[in-house]
């Protein structure tokens, strides 16, 4: 162990800086393996002519954002929630929390 | 090698200085690792995303056309495709039939697809991963639907997807069309929307202007639409959590001002004492500035190294919760990391930079002080 406080700190630099190029490199290994897995995503997205990626399913307009309604609120099962700001002052009521959704 | 040796003096000083205050920069680096983490992992993970979308839609439909009554998506009548066929530079007109199903099982809600030439065989469906995770019914392998007249439609599923194309069709059910019309009472005659295909791309607004002259009910979808709502979706929900970041940096900032502003009675004399023995202001100043260069770049590099492991290693552990909401069926996932040296390089001017500028300043105005005065204030 360097008995300077500054060597150590240099040192820990370094080894910060060979970590960020690590994860920049494995960024781009990982690109490169995943490649078979993109195929497959695309293929399921060419074959089914599917137009979103399946993200959220709480809702219909999250989980197809691309054919949702223009701006229509509330247009879904009891249980969805609003991704508008003022759909998040106001809960779902309790007797439709007993549902399956909890 | 002079000036090296005495930077390495002054930054020996420096970490001593720190180190005496052990308990508040241990504790300042803590807090700023943790600002830089929450802006690097939300950096990260939209743009990760957003690379992802882009490039897997590059498949999508060329267009889509929706029919609207009332301002809401409706059912479009299989006769516009003719229409639709007679406009030049239209190569086909396909017809989909999809809809959803809520699960009132499992609170699940499913996207359900006709392809005939994928699946026809009745009584059977092709499920995502999503799916055969959430049924109820795992040992039978059979999903019972509710018809719309209140009857059960049992449906065995004959085959799960792969785990690869799980963030395209974790929640999707393939079902055939007779199945899929006892379900929902489909009307024939109707499609959910139709799909087209052209024979050259730069023709695709020319095309939607005349459908929606022909079709005034209609609404044209564009592949470029597609991506872009996704580019925006991304944005937007970046541009959300950065707004909720934005107390939490702010809240930094004014610990970090305050800290780098207001040097105390104690740094005071210090700086007072290293003039008093001959110390430059430059000297003085080199210290300030290696104090704050230490606590940010020690922040900065911790920061962004635990938001890569967060995203890419534990799938954004921490986002998880917000990002499911309510869904019940929820895709397993992996991103492939997508980060640039220009990311990084943002980052670094967004939290190292102010905060060691800040340092310097006050510290330049103690050390032009005479020392005299200093001490004794």
């Amino acid at each position: 162990m360097p008995s300077r406080m500054s060597t150590r700190f240099v040192i820990f630099l370094v080894t910060c800086v060979a970590l960020v190029w690590g994860m920049l490199l494995h960024a781009h290994m990982s690109r490169s393996s995943t490649g078979h897995a993109l195929q497959e995503r695309r293929e399921v997205i060419r074959r089914f002519q599917l137009s979103d990626l399946c993200l959220f399913t709480d809702a219909r307009y999250i989980r197809h954002p691309v054919a949702a309604d223009l701006h229509t609120p509330f247009q879904d099962y009891p249980l969805s929630m609003e991704h508008f700001p003022s759909g998040s002052l106001m809960p779902v009521p309790p007797h439709l929390r007993r549902g399956g959704g909890e | 090698m002079r000036v090296i040796e005495k930077h390495r003096n002054i930054l020996d000083f420096t970490l001593s200085s720190l180190a005496r205050r052990k308990g508040k920069n241990l504790s300042l680096v803590f807090v700023y690792t943790f600002v830089v983490f929450l802006i690097a992992s939300v950096t990260f993970f939209t743009h990760s995303l957003k690379t992802e979308a882009e490039v897997i839609l590059r498949d999508a439909p060329e267009m889509m056309v929706q029919r609207l009554v009332a301002g809401r998506h409706d059912l479009i009548p299989m006769s516009y495709m003719d229409t639709i066929r007679q406009i030049r530079g239209v190569q086909s007109v396909t017809s989909r039939l999809w809809g959803y199903y809520f699960d009132p099982t499992n609170g699940a809600n499913y996207t359900l697809l006709v392809k005939p030439e994928e699946h026809s065989t009745s009584g059977t469906i092709l499920v995502g991963r999503g799916v055969a995770r959430s049924v109820r019914s795992k040992q039978t392998g059979t999903i019972p639907f509710k018809t719309y007249d209140g009857s059960y439609l049992f449906l065995r599923i004959k085959e799960v997807f792969t785990a690869e194309s799980e963030l395209a069709n974790a929640d999707l059910i393939l079902i055939s069309e007779a199945d899929f019309k006892r379900l929902f009472a489909y009307p024939d005659g109707y499609a959910t929307d139709l799909v087209l295909h052209v024979r050259n791309a730069n023709e695709l607004p020319t095309i939607a202007t005349k459908i929606t002259h022909l079709l005034p009910d209609t609404r044209p979808i564009l592949r470029e639409e597609i991506v872009r709502t996704y580019d925006a979706v991304f944005s937007w929900r970046g541009g959300l959590v950065i707004v909720v970041l934005l107390g939490v940096v702010l809240a930094f900032f004014i610990l970090a001002w305050e800290k780098a502003t207001g040097l105390s009675a104690e740094e005071r004399r210090e700086i007072g004492i290293l003039k008093g023995l001959g110390w430059e202001t430059t000297d003085v100043l080199f210290m300030k500035f290696w104090e704050g260069a230490v606590i940010s770049l020690s922040a900065f590099f911790l920061g962004i190294l635990c938001a890569y492991g967060h995203v890419f290693f534990t799938s954004s552990m921490l986002f998880e919760p917000a990002l499911k909401g309510w869904s019940v069926i929820y895709p397993d996932f992996r991103l492939t990391p997508v980060i640039s040296a220009y990311q990084i390089s943002t980052l670094f001017f967004l939290t190292v930079l102010p905060y060691t500028v800040a340092t310097i300043v006050p510290a330049w105005r103690a050390a032009t002080v005479d020392p005299d005065t200093v001490m004794r204030a």
